[in-house]
């Protein structure tokens, strides 16, 4: 029983931390998100160069080769950093030619991934709004073995950013999913304005695009693999909730410790305190959870739907609660855009529908316990 | 990270599983002696007083074993390993680290051989979450001190023999946790006098402890006089990750889910309300990060480092549980809440969830309120002036 970080999984958290802390401090966030991609190429390659964007791809396949819980920790930091980049995009298009992908997929993509140069995303969610197999409604019309696409995939997660699309659609009553180009005829794909400019989203629009055969990743039973896929992305997007809300808290508790009113510092007070004990609370289970599911990715994976629904419903909860007080606590000048703490409030409601809510993943809770 | 045994960590659940296989089943459970005998194997295991150390009685066990042995019986339904409830929780560890020899010799077996019961007199009518105000007096008379004083919310006060007391001896210290002093009392000494408390549940589980001239011999001082704060804390190598806890938690959701699926609630079972659907899984995340939190409590236990104010975490998920679970199971039922126990033809399922429900300020308040264990994790962990 050891339910901790390994040596190596320490360094790899103090070195995110610090080149965060360096390259992308929060004046070069503030900075970046000013961009529609929320990107920065300099900094993107800096991460190449520490591995980050290959840290889960095998290393024949010009990745780190390291594992789930590895990735985890490096995306408690960038959520720390409120790191604007596409990391858990790329992560996640990586994972799925890795796991899913025929010998020439990996090939052609991995190593692209994993240096950088290639940027990667899950384009699942349509006109239904529902993040799961039962959502996908875009059917493809068969042709050579392959498919064209006539459609589009909403609220794609860096869509202006990246480079190639794993896309899920219908086949009669199968799932089938397929690697799309962004170079490729008939595939547009742009990024809107959102709430949290951090992080960038936008639309992905098929227009007879051909997904051939040597696109689709030859998977038995389609639904099973994107179910596995959405549970990974759970578990990413759970991972830099765990490290935002982590900061959001220390941000607050230090301004409960600075500001003084009455004569003494406001974290005095059990009004002031008493909420900052429940932030605490809230960010320690959702990372025992998080941590849990993080595991269960390799070691248990016939676990990790239930671990996973449970981690982002519970973190969904409680990064809102501690994006509402963390603003609340600070009094007005939480409110102001100056402060910090309100671009974390901001983050919780980009997190909150990404991969599924708090309502949806406790209704997969109940549905996985057979309530 | 690794959540797996070792394969000896494993040998030794198996060795509990069929034990438990064994002296647990149904046919055990008929006979008229099963408590006696099932107390009596469990004590030539040495499994109770699992970690207390060999020389006195206990088993020796390591932090995993005893994680393993709670978790375990506690999955199985088990009856306690033996019926000195404080005796083996706090009373029996307290006497082992601050006791006299003569003490130890007169207790510890006792205590193991559920012979009779211990009650713990900390709080007063004027001291609650301020236990260290207490004013319980006692005065050094020769080979005796003088007890004046009363305590209250004192559990098991009307069946207990002994009581583990906490009274002031010095009025005049500086800081309030000094010149606190533990005696060890019986009982039926003259001078005692419990009056029981009927809670709102009902019942009469604890009590009021009135002490008017009771002597106690000075032999039955535990610690030295006016450090008897130190003897509320043991450093015991006691589990604490509270995973035994959270098994019984298991079975208790699984049991209001049950709940849900054979009661109908407007024209469908409950089960498939999506409003309870949302609790239950709600409760369940939040035993699951229980567990879970255990495991990376006992994971710093295992490591040598002592657990400190992190367990305040779990406390408070604790007491959200005790209440959103009776909350749920009444909700489930609908107008049938209003059944109590002692209704007419109120069948098997009802009645009992209303006990529930009310019983909750047992476990809430019972060992520090939750307003508490937030002072605890603000001042002591997130570093917040005290207030």
């Amino acid at each position: 029983m050891n339910f901790g970080l390994t040596e190596e999984q320490e360094v790899l958290k103090s070195v995110a931390r610090r080149f965060i802390d360096e390259q992308a401090p929060m004046a070069k966030v503030r900075e970046i998100m000013e961009s529609p991609e929320a990107l920065d190429e300099g900094l993107w390659k800096g991460m190449a160069e520490l591995g980050w964007q290959g840290l889960i791809v095998d290393e024949e396949h010009g990745g780190v080769g390291l594992g789930w819980v590895d990735l985890v920790v490096l995306l408690e930091e960038s959520g720390r950093g409120l790191l604007p980049s596409p990391l858990i995009s790329s992560s996640l298009a990586a994972a799925a030619v890795s796991e899913f992908g025929s010998e020439e997929q990996k090939e052609r993509h991995l190593p692209a991934l994993a240096d950088g140069s290639a940027i990667g995303t899950l384009a699942v969610l349509e006109a239904s709004d529902i993040p799961g197999p039962e959502g996908v409604e875009l059917s493809g019309t068969a042709e050579n073995g392959g498919f064209r696409l006539s459609g589009s995939k909403r609220f794609v997660h860096d869509a202006g950013a990246a480079t190639v699309f794993i896309v899920p659609f219908r086949a009669g009553d199968d799932i089938k999913l397929g690697i799309v180009e962004s170079s490729a005829d008939g595939v547009t794909a742009r990024s809107f304005p959102t709430m949290d400019q951090t992080k960038s989203m936008g639309d992905l629009t098929l227009d007879n695009a051909l997904v051939g055969a040597d696109a689709l990743l030859p998977v038995e039973d389609g639904a099973d693999a994107l179910a596995r896929l959405l549970d990974l992305a759970t578990v990413a997007i759970t991972a830099e909730m765990v490290g935002s809300m982590d900061k959001a808290l220390e941000i607050t508790n230090q301004y409960a410790k600075d500001r003084i009113q009455f004569d003494s510092p406001i974290g005095k007070y059990q009004g002031v305190k008493h909420p900052l004990a429940e932030m605490f609370v809230d960010v320690e289970t959702s990372r025992s959870l998080l941590y849990y599911a993080a595991w269960c990715v390799q070691e248990k994976p016939e676990d990790l739907p239930l671990a996973a629904a449970r981690a982002k419903a519970y973190a969904s909860e409680a990064f809102t609660r501690i994006g509402i007080d963390g603003v609340q606590l600070h009094g007005a000048i939480g409110f102001t855009a100056e402060y910090d703490v309100q671009l974390y409030l901001k983050r919780s409601k980009w997190a909150l529908p990404a991969f599924g809510d708090a309502d949806y993943h406790y209704e997969r809770v109940a549905t996985l316990g057979g309530y | 990270m690794d959540f797996k045994l070792t394969s000896e960590e494993e040998a030794f659940r198996d060795e509990v599983r069929a034990f438990i296989k064994e002296n647990l089943s149904e046919e055990a459970r008929k006979d008229p002696n099963f408590m006696a005998t099932w107390l009596k194997n469990v004590r030539e295991k040495r499994w109770v007083g699992f970690n207390w150390p060999e020389e006195y009685g206990g088993g020796g066990g390591g932090i995993m074993e005893q994680v393993i042995l709670k978790e375990e019986m506690s999955k199985a339904g088990a009856p306690p390993l033996g019926t000195s409830m404080m005796g083996l929780q706090w009373v029996g560890p307290a006497i082992i680290e601050y006791g006299t020899e003569e003490q130890k010799k007169q207790f510890l077996p006792d205590i193991l051989d559920s012979k009779y019961q211990w009650c713990t007199g900390y709080s007063e009518p004027g001291s609650g979450s301020d236990l260290a105000s207490l004013q319980c007096r006692a005065v050094r008379d020769g080979d005796e001190y003088v007890v004046n004083g009363q305590k209250i919310w004192t559990s098991g006060a009307a069946y207990s023999k002994w009581i583990i007391l906490l009274t002031r001896t010095d009025f005049d210290t500086e800081d309030k946790h000094d010149g606190i002093t533990c005696l060890l009392v019986e009982m039926d000494s003259p001078g005692v006098e419990v009056r029981p408390i009927k809670n709102m549940a009902g019942s009469s589980h604890f009590a009021e402890v009135f002490f008017e001239d009771v002597r106690v011999p000075v032999k039955n001082l535990l610690g030295d006089e006016s450090k008897g704060w130190a003897v509320t804390v043991s450093a015991l190598a006691h589990e604490r990750s509270g995973i035994s806890e959270v098994a019984g938690l298991v079975s208790q959701l699984a049991q209001v889910v049950g709940l849900a699926k054979r009661t109908q609630k407007n024209g469908r079972p409950a089960s498939e309300d999506p409003g309870i659907r949302q609790r239950l899984a709600k409760a369940d995340a939040v035993i699951e990060g229980m567990r879970l939190n255990g495991q990376r409590f006992l994971t710093k236990q295992l490591k040598g480092e002592k657990l400190s104010s992190e367990t305040s975490i779990n406390k408070l998920h604790r007491a959200f549980l005790a209440i959103e679970m009776g909350e749920i199971a009444l909700e489930i039922q609908g107008s049938t809440s209003q059944y109590t126990e002692s209704t007419d033809g109120a069948g098997d399922d009802l009645g009992r969830w209303t006990s529930g429900a009310l019983g909750w300020p047992a476990v809430v308040i019972g060992g520090g309120t939750p307003n508490i264990q937030r002072n605890i994790i603000a001042e002591r962990i997130l570093g917040l002036p005290k207030d």
